[in-house]
């Protein structure tokens, strides 16, 4: 028996535009621990939603997801989307950045998250609004058999992402995916929410996927972390790890990009030149035009994420320490 | 001898609200967006606006530019006050202050080239400068912010995020402004193009000796940028004090409470702190708590707070603070830190 939930293996995500494809996640691997919360880390274009829209069949109509999703003892990539129902909501679940668009703004809350509970638990209608009210208190929620009634415009953006979480876990799915949940609210709004992730995965259990561009989220609540770029991964490991000495340059850049709110630096050292364009990645490794610290084989060969150390694997051919070595 | 800098802007009991109509037979509600607001700016610095959504920051930006006209108080330039000049001077004055907005692509016009947009305020606020000048300073100015000459004849869509927000920095600096009102300027980028973006911004402060306004909900980036710092609440200042002031000592329990808030890219440090996230949502601006704003939310709230609006008080060094009961609590958080 191994002890993961979720095993992605060679995940590829491909779209169809008119005369070319777009390749926007490559060979992409990891597992998922039950109870664990992995954070998944790169800017826009990195490939970290459209691989899990990949791995939930939600990727718009010219998307395609090859490789294997397993989940228990089914792999959910090529599934028909009539038997992908019976697993997404119950077993994996997946909330996004913008809790408004997620909601049916003509329907009570009540009324749409109860419709989970009869559909995929076979509740009646009575016991699934029970248990939605008792779900609402759950998350936070104060005056949940009132809020119930209420429409999501009704609602401000924090308990609306409160409303989406409820509804996420109201089946309690063995996985949990976020995408960028805090995004869109206010810093104290934000406290709340991540202190409420802490909260819910420790009592339900539930592993979660945390998808952001945040590496103050990420420290916040990250056992594990995924660096994302250019449609691969190029950095996994445990949190204080990646943080405190990282192996490749663009984790490293990340960390030395972000402000700090203890203390206060002069300048910050950020990475030079801009992400790259997903139809023209560079030769070799696709972080080679940006990172200081490219060599000759970095221009031709593309590094394979390789094992280094306890549970850490990179894609990076260089191997001396990088903190000594200032990005230019 | 003079230590402190000369005031660029003062801000005299500034006062905002916008009328809501609701329903059918249309009630009439008042919002207030900004009331009681006094401040100074000082010759070359960058001050920082926090607060949370709907706290008012971007109005109070808009209302010193005299893009949104405020109901009461003054804005004064120099000592000339901005409210009162008419609408043809206020054009030429803004030369002087120029804002540089959140969203870089919406704010620049599809339909220009690169260049037509950095030049374009030159041609109301320049008309002695001939075309080739103009074109001239636009060059400089692309070479300034980080734009290739050569991207002049391209249009705004070609252009990335972080690219198209130089785009917007270049047409705020082409006519030599002394004060730049940046709202949410790296709010919509990638990490790594926010830290280029701020760095700009700071070399160009340098190099023009401009003075910023900077507005954002990020405190990290403000704690980063800013000399002084001053914290909105429900359109009313709740604390003005230096950068080191706000984070080290913060007086006030809304901005105690913000900081607390923050999350800190340090994992260990992440775990030590012990986030005691401040319960519940901001009220509603159209019907605010009475006395103190903030006693709704704040721990250390006691029924007096429900009865006086709290004067903003000035300290001996300059700084501002708005709660009745600051010495009261900063005095129990000793006896705590002794006990």
């Amino acid at each position: 028996m191994s002890d993961y939930v979720l095993s992605i293996q060679d995940l590829s995500v491909t779209f169809a535009l008119h005369d070319t494809e777009v390749q926007a996640v490559r060979e992409m691997n990891f597992d998922l621990r039950a109870g664990e919360t992995l954070a998944v880390v790169g800017e826009s274009g990195s490939g970290k939603s459209q691989a899990f829209l990949g791995i939930m069949g939600l990727l718009a109509k010219n998307g395609r997801a090859t490789g294997k999703a397993v989940l228990g003892d089914v792999n959910l990539l090529g599934m028909a989307p009539s038997r992908l129902d019976a697993y997404r909501g119950k077993d994996i679940a997946m909330i996004f950045q913008d809790p408004m668009t997620s909601l049916n703004p003509s329907l009570k809350i009540k009324t749409q998250l109860s419709e989970v509970l009869v559909k995929h638990r076979g509740f009646d209608t009575r016991k699934a609004e029970m248990t939605t009210i008792e779900m609402l208190e759950r998350v936070g929620i104060p005056e949940p058999a009132k809020r119930a009634n209420a429409y999501p415009h009704e609602m401000s953006g924090g308990m609306r992402q409160r409303v989406m979480i409820a509804m996420a876990l109201l089946c309690q799915p063995k996985i949990l995916i976020a995408d960028e949940p805090t995004t869109a609210l206010d810093v104290t709004v934000q406290a709340q929410m991540l202190d409420l992730f802490k909260t819910l995965t420790e009592d339900f259990g539930t592993s979660l996927v945390m998808i952001t561009h945040d590496l103050g989220v990420v420290a916040g609540v990250a056992d594990r972390m995924m660096v994302m770029y250019g449609g691969r991964a190029v950095e996994k490991g445990k949190v204080d790890d990646l943080f405190y000495d990282p192996r490749h340059p663009y984790t490293l850049g990340l960390l030395h990009s972000t402000p700090h709110i203890a203390h206060r630096a002069a300048r910050l050292d950020p990475i030079q030149g801009l992400p790259p364009s997903l139809e023209h990645l560079p030769k070799g490794c696709s972080f080679n035009p940006r990172c200081a610290f490219c060599f000759d084989r970095c221009l031709e060969e593309r590094p394979p994420l390789t094992p280094v150390g306890d549970e850490r694997e990179k894609a990076c051919f260089f191997e001396g320490p990088l903190q000594s070595k200032k990005v230019a | 001898m003079n230590q402190t800098p000369a005031n660029l802007l003062e801000i005299r009991d500034l006062k905002k609200t916008f009328s809501i109509a609701t329903g059918l037979f249309s009630r009439q509600l008042t919002l207030t967006a900004l009331a009681d607001i006094n401040f100074n700016v000082r010759q070359g610095e960058t001050l920082g606006i926090v607060g949370e959504s709907g706290c008012g920051k971007s109005t109070l930006g808009r209302c010193i530019l005299q893009l949104i006209s405020p109901d009461e108080g003054q804005v004064l330039w120099l000592g000339q006050d901005l409210t009162r000049v008419p609408a043809e001077e206020m054009r030429k004055r803004r030369a002087d202050l120029q804002i540089i907005f959140q969203d870089p692509l919406a704010s620049l016009n599809p339909r220009m080239t690169v260049g037509e947009i950095i030049e374009d305020p030159l041609r109301t606020l320049r008309p002695e400068m001939n075309k080739t000048e103009r074109r001239a300073r636009v060059v400089r100015i692309m070479e300034s912010v980080g734009l290739l000459p050569e991207m002049i004849n391209r249009y705004p869509h070609e252009f990335s995020g972080g690219q198209a927000q130089r785009i917007g920095i270049a047409r705020a600096l082409i006519t030599e402004p002394k004060l730049i009102v940046c709202d949410e300027p790296v709010s919509a980028l990638d990490v790594s193009i926010q830290a280029q973006i701020l760095n700009l911004l700071a070399e160009l402060k340098d190099e023009f000796g401009l003075t910023l306004i900077f507005i954002s909900h990020n405190l990290s980036v403000v704690r980063h940028v800013s000399d002084r710092i001053l914290v909105l609440y429900l359109g009313r200042i709740v604390e003005l004090a230096t950068g080191d002031e706000i984070y080290e000592d913060p007086k006030h329990p809304y901005t105690t409470a913000l900081l607390t808030a923050v999350p800190i890219p340090d994992p260990k440090l992440a775990r030590q702190r012990n986030i005691d996230a401040l319960k519940g949502e901001i009220p509603s601006p159209i019907n605010p708590p009475s006395g103190c704003t903030f006693r709704t939310r704040c721990r250390h709230a006691q029924p007096q707070c429900a009865e006086t609006r709290p004067p903003l008080e000035t300290l001996e060094n300059g700084r501002l603070v708005a709660c009745i009961r600051w010495r009261e609590i900063e005095a129990e958080k000793a006896a705590l830190a002794e006990a």
